[in-house]
């Protein structure tokens, strides 16, 4: 009975999305928000990505509210887990891989940092960079069970990030603008050093999704690595 | 939609969110219903990035020194997708972080197994007896029986 209700469910949920999505005309989008801010972003803005330019220009306060919800989950997860640290018996990987991620580490930290910094330029910012540079601190725990995290410094890097992100919007609060809205210099369209506050926001937002989810993944494999030795 | 590629990529992108809503709703497992979240999720990123979807446009990223070299595509949507991915990423670890916590109290992630033994947990925190147990009666009398002095109204 309880199978048959979800089935219902699960049938009326695909008729309605298909009805919904018939409306539309594929690759004609009945959004004109999008074109408006092709036509203007480029010189209000100042970011070749206008990507960019929407999370972080026109959206900012709700790309604050997605980085809360980040945060959230995060701190949700560090309560959940818990800080047991129980002592491991050292079961470290083979040579390959602890070589490997020590090869790694600095190539994925590069990465994730190119991306970052070039949020306003090319594909990619502070969102995917952030869990790029993650990825680089994790992979030495997959290497090295044993080793931990030091948690203190990606609380502090993540607060100190999350700070500056609020405190440039409020600098843009005090100079007479909205809150967030951009400032600075716009500077040569295209080089790195334009689009006034963007890259230093991206910045912010890559270094806080960084600590927030490398501090997630290693808590996450703090308990798997108990249960193995 | 008249468009078959378009009904297409609509339908593949309706059918991973209807299979990761089905999923939660029909798994009795605690780690497939992550999994179908997951698949959900991505179904609900994928029909976003179609909204936004022009044909014969370009990525909405310019060059130095270059003008646009034609219509691109709409940037609100890719944004909200970009920042709804790492966003999905937290989520699936606090899930997962809740599963595994499941797995470390009870050594088990069956649904119904679960369920059972947390209301025997919560009614042997609370010092109650089992709802629809059978070993006792459902309940204490409402009222003691009428011992209550002549002159005293009762309630």
């Amino acid at each position: 009975m309880r199978n048959l209700a979800s089935l219902l469910f699960i049938v009326g949920l695909a008729f309605l999305l298909l009805l919904v999505t018939g409306v539309f005309e594929f690759g004609n989008p009945p959004m004109r928000v999008g074109q408006g801010i092709q036509q203007v972003g480029p010189q209000e803005v100042g970011a070749a990505n206008l990507v960019t330019a929407v999370v972080l220009g026109y959206r900012g306060i709700d790309t604050l509210g997605e980085l809360s919800i980040l945060f959230a989950a995060a701190t949700a997860g560090g309560f959940v887990l818990g800080r047991h640290r129980l002592a491991r018996s050292g079961a470290e990987a083979g040579f390959v891989l602890r070589t490997g991620a020590d090869l790694l580490f600095p190539l994925l930290l590069v990465v994730g940092l190119y991306i970052v910094l070039h949020g306003h330029l090319t594909p990619g910012g502070g969102f995917q960079g952030g869990v790029i540079i993650a990825t680089a601190f994790f992979v030495p725990l997959l290497a090295r069970p044993g080793a931990a995290l030091d948690h203190r410094w990606l609380a502090l890097v993540e607060g100190l990030a999350g700070a500056a992100f609020i405190a440039i919007g409020l600098l843009a609060l005090y100079r007479g603008g909205e809150f967030l809205q951009p400032f600075l210099e716009k500077g040569d369209f295209g080089s790195l050093v334009s689009a006034g506050t963007l890259p230093l926001l991206y910045l912010a937002v890559g270094l806080k999704v960084g600590a927030e989810l490398a501090g997630l993944l290693a808590r996450l494999a703090e308990p798997a690595g108990e249960e193995a030795a | 939609m008249s468009d078959p590629i378009g009904q297409v990529l609509f339908a593949g992108a309706i059918g991973l969110v209807v299979i990761g809503i089905g999923g939660i709703v029909l798994s009795r497992h605690l780690f497939r219903m992550v999994l179908a979240l997951v698949i959900a999720e991505a179904g609900a990123n994928l029909l976003l990035v179609l909204a936004g979807f022009r044909w014969d446009a370009f990525a909405p990223i310019l060059t130095q020194g270059v003008a646009a070299p034609g219509p691109m595509v709409d940037p609100v949507p890719q944004a909200m997708v970009l920042t709804a991915i790492v966003i999905g990423v937290g989520v699936q670890a606090l899930a997962l972080s809740l599963v595994i916590k499941v797995w470390e109290c009870y050594g088990t992630l069956d649904l119904a197994e679960v369920r059972e033994r947390l209301e025997a947990d919560l009614a042997g925190q609370a010092g109650v007896p089992l709802p629809g147990s059978t070993e006792r009666p459902a309940g204490e009398r409402p009222l003691p029986p009428a011992t209550a002095p002549a002159g005293e109204v009762r309630q």
